[in-house]
């Protein structure tokens, strides 16, 4: 905040000045919604990158975000994790957290986890330390600094090496895994954090047909106990785990419900096909 | 008590297949031998080794300081910082201006409170900045505390406003050029052109005696080994593992949470102050310091110095140094004009021929040699383990 807004701040004296309350860090979810994100704009050197777009994602849900390349579900998320600001809009995390004013880290930290679309894991650590940096603990420098993995922490990193199947691999350098072997790594990454939010792109890109399926199984057991967002443009892989489904196109949501419901839909029948018959 | 021997012995041992034990073993024995041979050989004895080479290997130690500095920043979170030198000079001369102080009216006008060059410039005061500098720890505290700072400040901006790669090693070029430009000026209070030079004695030894500089190159061999050691320490704490991630995945290690900023700015303050520790072991063994260490073509060689040895490997640094600086002695007795050259055709060669440095081209003799044997192929397993446990 720049010191004229602040001062502005001072001398309004109707409310509470914003540095005296109580900023609450956990997340208020008494209307069952997780996330909301209204009437966000977004524009790269006048191409509409986000259009008025309205999203709200319930506690516990998987949905499954589809729509053509440039459609803004990348750059949605990036506004999301706090690495593009948005031109005007909101981003709610419950009632109560605004996610406009923090910064990556700080997302990171409230429980909002991201797979990238190409798997990023740290290639020169063992996929033990890639699981271990990973865990949800104090992250500023001096508690990094003293910090020793206790028996709750080894026992917590077990039980993802099991749930991603990596046990055999705990020692191997992230840099040696197979491709598909990377993208559970991440994916475990984000669970060693515990978050509420996954947002996961493209997760079977580049897997072979068994490797999807696998992780079609992993974030169908996921969501209930989490909050999982997909995107994806297979659609095969989406129709296998989702229940709800958003359609974005040029920046704004198109259609939203389930896949059959979708699949009829005109707007999206047209878009996705041409003129309608 | 025993307890804290524990603490102390478990601190003290490096595990796994690091070398850094063995090779603190190898620098203490030869730094021994070194300073045995110098004080109790007779002069015309073979074993005799000069106070000359005494000094001239201390100095390369202060070199080889400077270089794990630099390998520290350079080597584990890829920040190529282009800009080492300043920070050397400065822990230099803080150094040099306790020296200074201690001279007293031994000088040339023998003024007891001003240093030479300030009764040359007509100045009829100490400088608010050279006051408390005849004390031996408020120089010493400054060695630590202006190349931190500065590397704090520096740091805290550029990393902040995210700035890396290329444009970050120019800025600290910047940096070291705009540093050098002032402390060219008289009116800097530093003693201008000529630098802070014609020390008499440390803590009250005299410096041109063997036995301080014997002393002195014996601290500056300790010295390197704790800090190497120190370094290695951090390097396999969490902390060290989040700096290599940042280096591999900056953006991840922010979206798992880490501010990636505030670990870059401490090891960049660290990284500083190893550099600073190395400019004020240098200056009482060289005798002078003046602007020219602030030149960027200095900060150019320690970055070769660390290529050359390996980066990321923190021994391979310290024995890069050596080296080149071995090299740098004989090439310049023979051929002065060639240095230059030698120093950028070895910079090409090394890049295009030899990407992990010196240390990289073991690791690969060593994996030659291993497969080359196959009955210890069942030993590799286990070593791997023991490699992930380091």
């Amino acid at each position: 905040m720049s010191i004229l807004e602040t001062t502005r701040e001072v001398m309004r004296r109707d409310q509470v000045w914003p540095f005296l309350q109580h900023h609450e860090q956990h997340v208020d979810i008494s209307h069952q919604v997780l996330l909301y994100v209204e009437g966000l704009n977004l524009s790269f050197d006048g191409f509409k990158a986000l259009n008025d777009l309205n999203l709200y994602i319930n506690d516990g849900e998987l949905r499954c975000l589809i729509g053509a390349n440039g459609a803004g579900k990348t750059t949605l998320m990036d506004v999301i994790t706090g690495k593009t600001r948005c031109d005007s809009g909101t981003v709610y995390f419950g009632q109560s957290l605004n996610l406009l004013e923090k910064d990556e880290a700080e997302i990171a930290q409230l429980g909002i986890g991201r797979k990238f679309q190409k798997p990023t894991v740290f290639e020169a650590h063992t996929v033990m330390d890639n699981l271990e940096l990973s865990l949800k603990s104090n992250k500023s420098v001096l508690p990094t600094l003293l910090a020793t993995l206790t028996g709750e922490e080894y026992d917590r990193i077990d039980e993802v090496l099991d749930t991603i199947g990596l046990k055999a691999e705990r020692m191997m350098l992230a840099g040696s895994l197979s491709h598909g072997q990377k993208q559970w790594l991440e994916i475990g990454m984000l669970l060693m954090a515990n978050p509420r939010l996954l947002l996961v792109d493209e997760p079977v890109a580049g897997m072979t047909v068994q490797e999807g399926e696998r992780t079609a199984e992993l974030l169908t057991s996921l969501a209930g106990e989490r909050t999982v967002v997909v995107v994806e443009h297979d659609m095969e892989f989406v129709r296998s785990i989702a229940r709800t489904v958003t359609v974005l196109h040029q920046g704004s949501v198109l259609a939203e419900g389930t896949m059959d419901e979708i699949q009829n839909n005109p707007d999206v029948i047209e878009v996705y096909l041409g003129e309608a018959p | 008590m025993s307890s804290f021997l524990n603490n102390f012995m478990s601190f003290s041992r490096i595990n796994g297949e690091s070398k850094v034990a063995p090779f603190v073993v190898i620098l203490l024995a030869v730094t021994v031998l070194a300073s045995a041979s110098n004080l109790l050989m007779p002069a015309d004895s073979v074993f005799y080794v000069s106070t000359y080479t005494i000094t001239l290997l201390g100095k390369y130690l202060c070199y080889a300081m400077l270089a794990l500095a630099v390998d520290v920043i350079w080597g584990y979170c890829g920040i190529l910082s282009l800009g080492h030198g300043a920070f050397f000079a400065l822990g230099g001369y803080a150094m040099g201006m306790y020296l200074m102080r201690q001279i007293g009216d031994r000088g040339v006008y023998g003024n007891p409170e001003l240093p030479d060059f300030m009764v040359f410039l007509n100045w009829s005061e100490l400088p608010w900045f050279w006051q408390g500098m005849d004390q031996f720890w408020i120089a010493m505290l400054m060695v630590l505390l202006v190349p931190g700072l500065l590397a704090y400040v520096f740091g805290w901006l550029a990393f902040r406003s995210r700035v890396t790669g290329v444009y970050l090693s120019i800025m600290t070029q910047a940096l070291t050029y705009a540093l050098l430009l002032s402390f060219f000026r008289n009116e800097m209070g530093f003693g201008g052109n000529n630098g802070l030079t014609d020390f008499k004695d440390i803590l009250g030894f005299d410096l041109q005696s063997d036995t301080t500089r014997v002393t002195l190159f014996m601290i500056t061999a300790l010295i390197l080994a704790g800090l190497l050691v120190l370094s290695k320490k951090i390097m396999q704490t969490r902390f060290g593992k989040v700096i290599v991630a940042i280096r591999d995945g900056e953006s991840r290690a922010r979206f798992i949470g880490y501010r990636t900023e505030n670990y870059k700015v401490w090891l960049f303050v660290y990284s500083a102050m190893i550099a600073g520790i190395a400019g004020a072991l240098y200056v009482p063994q060289v005798g002078i310091i003046n602007p020219g260490e602030f030149s960027p073509i200095n900060s150019i060689e320690i970055v070769i110095w660390v290529a050359v040895g390996g980066r990321g490997t923190l021994i391979g640094a310290i024995i890069g140094a050596i080296l080149v600086n071995y090299a740098k002695t004989k090439f310049t007795a023979i051929m002065p004009d060639g240095w230059l050259f030698a120093l950028g055709a070895m910079f090409v060669l090394v890049t295009l021929y030899l990407p992990k440095g010196l240390m990289g081209l073991v690791a690969q003799l060593k994996d030659q040699q291993l497969k080359a044997k196959p009955q210890s192929g069942a030993n590799t397993p286990n070593e791997k383990a023991e490699e992930g446990r380091a």
